[in-house]
């Protein structure tokens, strides 16, 4: 079974205008009669709230399960559609549905229930306040389903941890044509390098030392190129890797401008070797080298903001992504595969670790979105030639303190601590905001140099 | 001796569903589906419309064979099972032959109660279970002039309007003193009595049939201390019991149905049960009526599934809450839950709304402010998130009123608020 569109709702942004329900009615009435909504918004007074009814199309449909005529089934394009000439009009499909996405209209005699208007929802396109999105993502994940998996199957992981997802949907997209580089931590843990002298992925992977990564992957891209072999060079590294022990290997590849992807699976520390501390790690966090005790609490430094460094390198792309905006990851894993053909790409991803910053293992997604949404991590995107550019609104964010809640490392802060944070993750974003009002003409330099010219020059 | 890792008895709505979340989890293990029919399956809900003549009986097959073939489920029909031996894990068919399982599904259903009617057996009679019986009572429902529905549950009214509509005269019989019983109170009972009674339907309740008697052409009934009433079709629609005639010195424990746990395993070793074949405990833990519905039997039945097939995310089953969607001359009654007790206590609340002569009755059964029942006549709610608000506990607190003013756009607001 494959995954399919949804419409998702966002109650905080509805304010049951009803224009989605009208849309509706025009969408399914005939000239035999006026159609009731497939999609009712509600209020439930004690909350305030605005309410949803309408059918999510389940992947595993109880109206379907209960119907005694067969009259409900799910298609392939996801739809779970309604059959007219099978129905005897018995409701028992009403009693298995618990989103009220199936009723009867009395005006049309029978069940109703929406069928996303054939691929372009009008409620949707009714909302003007964005609290109907019809999420597509679903697509991707078929489009990625069928690309091959190009790591083995078991590979060792924390349990809930989203690195695989991340190692697993990169190089399926990246392909086989690749020289992969995972430099000591947790993605060689997970088993990306093998175990007992087998691989662990079907493309040629190598172990760097901690430091020299983007060196090595320089020196083999540059090799295959002039073998007249044009590979992609994969760097999936932790935050240590990149950013500490081997940035100045990273630093000076990004500066050069070599033709490398370079991703950076960021878990703010040293995380398979016992939590340690690295420059990534949260100012107040715990670790096993900031520990909490009479005078200690948690570490006394902010992170570094790595991607902005990357930025300042005047990088062909630069984007950060989190694993609870996957969509958004694609399209800027996409958009940096592209620019790594002319230069260097550098990708950030969050990496919420559930052993070493103490969170259920269920709660992984979770964290990423909260994260996000606090604009502890803000989503964004530069490109040389187009300056940077935010991937979602960072206004009105949620508190930070949602965020530092789910999260045990950061259980012992005190007022003063969470003061600090708040500051830092303020600070941050009022940079990026600035940054993003540059609003560079198309096609201007904003930061950074040409480099490709000298990386084609050492080539020689 | 044929082997199969799991067999399923049985090809309706448990054991279709339980089908289903076996191959969710387990995609390689041998699976047997063993029907007694000679056809696709059928759901005995979808009867009464065969009866009316709303739906062909080619037009209401539950699944293609082709549906099986996906699964890759070995499905047979005319296996008919004639016991088990659960110590040896084996079961033998009617036809002699024999079956070994990993595990086993009971999935058979139940089958029409007959009460002790003296003279009962020397009648034709006709009972809904199965299509051939609805084909018979169509085919005789079409030249009686005068028909007699023993049992005023949901199979006897449904039956009873048909057979009105095919133009018979009828008269339903209930032992009760309302129609429905345990679905509906008096008052909404009163109003979809009316309704039959307005369409021309005879409705005797509180009376018992003491015996009847061969006529030509038909039966004599006679009731308590009352006159004879001849019938050309006489349809027995008095409950129904669970069908475990192979079951006897199997091993597996019956009382009111096959004695399960909260994971529809029965007492005997690798051997579940589900659907109205069970003895279905109550999800409020006290004497209200459960079990005996569809959607029941699909839950019960993706409980069972799961947990045959060593599913991790398989949940105890909560316990059957009554939930009926019934339809009557183009009205609707829907009742989900449980009524109050007559000595509730100060812990109980009901709120009703629409006495006799308004248009629509509502009923809402709250306890410690959490919902128990609803039950509406010509009242529009979803059961469906009365079912999961009850499940839950949700508290209800303020919104109870808002509840009984409009149970569907209520309910759906605070249903949406929960979902995340
Ligand atoms: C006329 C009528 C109307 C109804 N209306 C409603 C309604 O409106 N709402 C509602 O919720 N419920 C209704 N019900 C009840 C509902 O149909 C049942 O609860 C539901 O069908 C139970 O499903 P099940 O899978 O447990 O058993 P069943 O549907 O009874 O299926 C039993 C299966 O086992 C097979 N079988 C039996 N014995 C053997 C054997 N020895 N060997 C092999 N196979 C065997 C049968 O062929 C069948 O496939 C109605 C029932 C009837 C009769
Ligand atoms: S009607 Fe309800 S149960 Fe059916 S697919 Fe839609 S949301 Fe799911
Ligand atoms: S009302 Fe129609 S679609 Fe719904 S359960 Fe009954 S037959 Fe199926």
């Amino acid at each position: 079974m494959s995954a399919t569109p949804t419409i998702a709702f966002d109650a905080a942004r509805c304010d049951g205008c009803g224009h989605c329900m009208n849309a509706c009615v025009s969408a399914k009435s005939s000239d035999a009669h006026r159609a009731q909504p497939r999609i009712q918004i509600l209020r439930d007074d004690e909350s305030g709230r605005w309410g949803i009814a309408q059918c999510r199309q389940c992947g595993d449909p109880r109206c379907a399960s209960v119907c005694p005529a067969a009259a409900l089934e799910k298609g392939d394009d996801g739809i779970v559609a309604w059959d007219g000439e099978r129905c005897v009009n018995c409701l028992i499909c009403t009693a298995g549905c618990t989103f009220g996405g199936i009723a009867f209209s009395a005006a049309e005699g029978h069940v109703v229930k929406c069928d996303q208007c054939e691929g372009a929802p009008q409620c949707v396109a009714a909302c003007t306040r964005g609290a109907l999105r019809y999420v597509t993502t679903a697509n991707l994940y078929n489009r990625w389903g069928d690309l091959e998996d190009l790591f083995v199957p078991g590979l060792g992981g924390c349990q809930g941890c989203n690195t695989e997802l991340i190692m697993r949907h990169t190089l399926r997209r990246v392909g086989s044509n690749t020289v992969l580089a995972t430099p000591p931590g947790c993605i060689p843990g997970m088993g990306s390098v093998g175990y007992n002298g087998m691989l662990g992925c079907k493309v040629p992977v190598f172990h760097p030392l901690l430091t020299n990564t983007a060196s090595m992957l320089t020196g083999i891209r540059r090799q295959y190129k002039r073998k007249g072999r044009n590979v992609t060079a994969l760097a999936l590294a932790g935050d240590g890797g990149a950013g500490d022990v081997g940035f100045q290997s990273l630093s000076g590849a990004a500066e050069r401008g070599e033709q490398i992807l370079f991703i950076c699976v960021d878990n703010e520390g040293y995380m398979n070797t016992g939590a340690q501390r690295s420059g990534s790690t949260t100012y107040g966090a715990w670790t096993a080298t900031t520990p909490i005790g009479e005078s200690a609490r948690g570490k006394t430094q902010d992170a570094k903001n790595l991607p902005l460094l990357m930025m300042w390198h005047g990088c062909e792309y630069v984007a950060t992504a989190s694993t609870a905006f996957m969509e958004d990851f694609y399209a800027k894993l996409e958009a940096a595969l592209d620019a790594s053909q002319r230069g260097f790409a550098y990708l950030h991803l969050y990496s919420p670790c559930t052993s070493g910053w103490r969170f259920p293992s269920a709660s992984n997604i979770e964290v990423a979105r909260k994260a996000v949404e606090t604009n502890f991590a803000v989503l964004w995107e530069y490109r040389r030639d187009q300056g940077l550019k935010l991937s979602r609104d960072i206004e009105d964010p949620a508190p930070v303190t949602e965020y530092l809640k789910l999260l045990g490392k950061f259980r012992h802060l005190d007022a003063t601590q969470i003061a600090h944070i708040e500051r830092h993750v303020a600070e941050q974003a009022q940079v990026l905001r600035e940054l993003a009002r540059m609003h560079p003409r198309e096609g201007r330099q904003v930061v950074g140099h040409q480099s490709d010219l000298m990386a084609v020059d050492l080539d020689q | 001796m044929e082997q199969f890792d799991y067999v399923v008895l049985g090809a309706s709505h448990a054991a279709l569903e339980a089908l289903r979340a076996i191959r969710a989890h387990d995609s390689d293990g041998s699976i047997a589906v063993l029907d007694r029919e000679a056809r696709l399956p059928v759901s005995p809900t979808v009867l009464p419309y065969v009866v009316s003549g709303k739906r062909p009986e080619d037009r209401i097959a539950l699944r293609e064979r082709g549906w099986f073939d996906d699964l890759r489920v070995d499905y047979r029909q005319q296996a008919h099972a004639a016991a088990l031996d659960s110590a040896h894990s084996r079961l033998r068919l009617a036809d002699g032959s024999e079956i070994g399982y990993g595990k086993l599904l009971l999935a058979t259903g139940a089958a029409p109660a007959v009460p002790p009617i003296a003279g009962l057996s020397d009648v034709r009679f006709h009972v809904l279970r199965t299509l051939d019986d609805a084909l018979a009572l169509r085919e005789a429902g079409r030249s009686a002039g005068r028909a007699v529905v023993l049992g005023a549950g949901l199979v006897g009214m449904h039956a009873a309007e048909n057979l009105a509509r095919a133009g018979a005269r009828v008269t339903i019989i209930e032992m009760r003193d309302q129609v429905l019983p345990g679905y509906f109170d008096a008052t909404a009972a009163a109003r979809i009595q009316a309704a039959f009674h307005d369409n021309g339907v005879e409705v005797l309740t509180g009376r018992r049939v003491e015996r009847v008697a061969p006529r030509a052409g038909g039966c004599t009934v006679q009731l308590d201390g009352g006159d004879p009433c001849d019938a050309d079709l006489l349809l027995v629609a008095a409950g129904v019991r669970p069908e475990v005639s192979y079951l006897a010195g199997s091993g597996v424990a019956v009382e009111r149905g096959v004695v399960v746990d909260a994971f529809m395993r029965s007492t005997a070793a690798n051997v579940w049960a589900a659907g109205d074949v069970v003895q279905t405990p109550s999800f409020f833990g006290d004497a209200t009526p459960a079990g005996g519905i569809l959607p029941d039997a699909v839950e019960q039945g993706r409980t069972a599934g799961m947990s045959m097939a060593g599913d991790p995310g398989v949940q105890a089953y909560p316990g059957g809450v009554s939930l009926n969607t019934y339809g009557f001359f183009g009205r609707r009654a829907l009742s989900v839950g449980r009524d109050a007790p007559q000595q509730g206590g100060a812990d109980w609340e009901v709120l009703v709304r629409g006495g006799e002569g308004s248009d629509a009755y509502l009923k809402i059964v709250l306890r410690d402010g959490r919902l128990q029942g609803v039950f509406g006549v010509d009242v529009l709610f979803d059961p469906g998130i009365m079912w999961e608000l009850i499940l839950r506990r949700v508290e209800l607190g303020a919104r109870a009123k808002a509840l009984l003013e409009d149970p569907q756009d209520a309910a759906r607001a605070l249903m949406s608020g929960l979902w995340r």
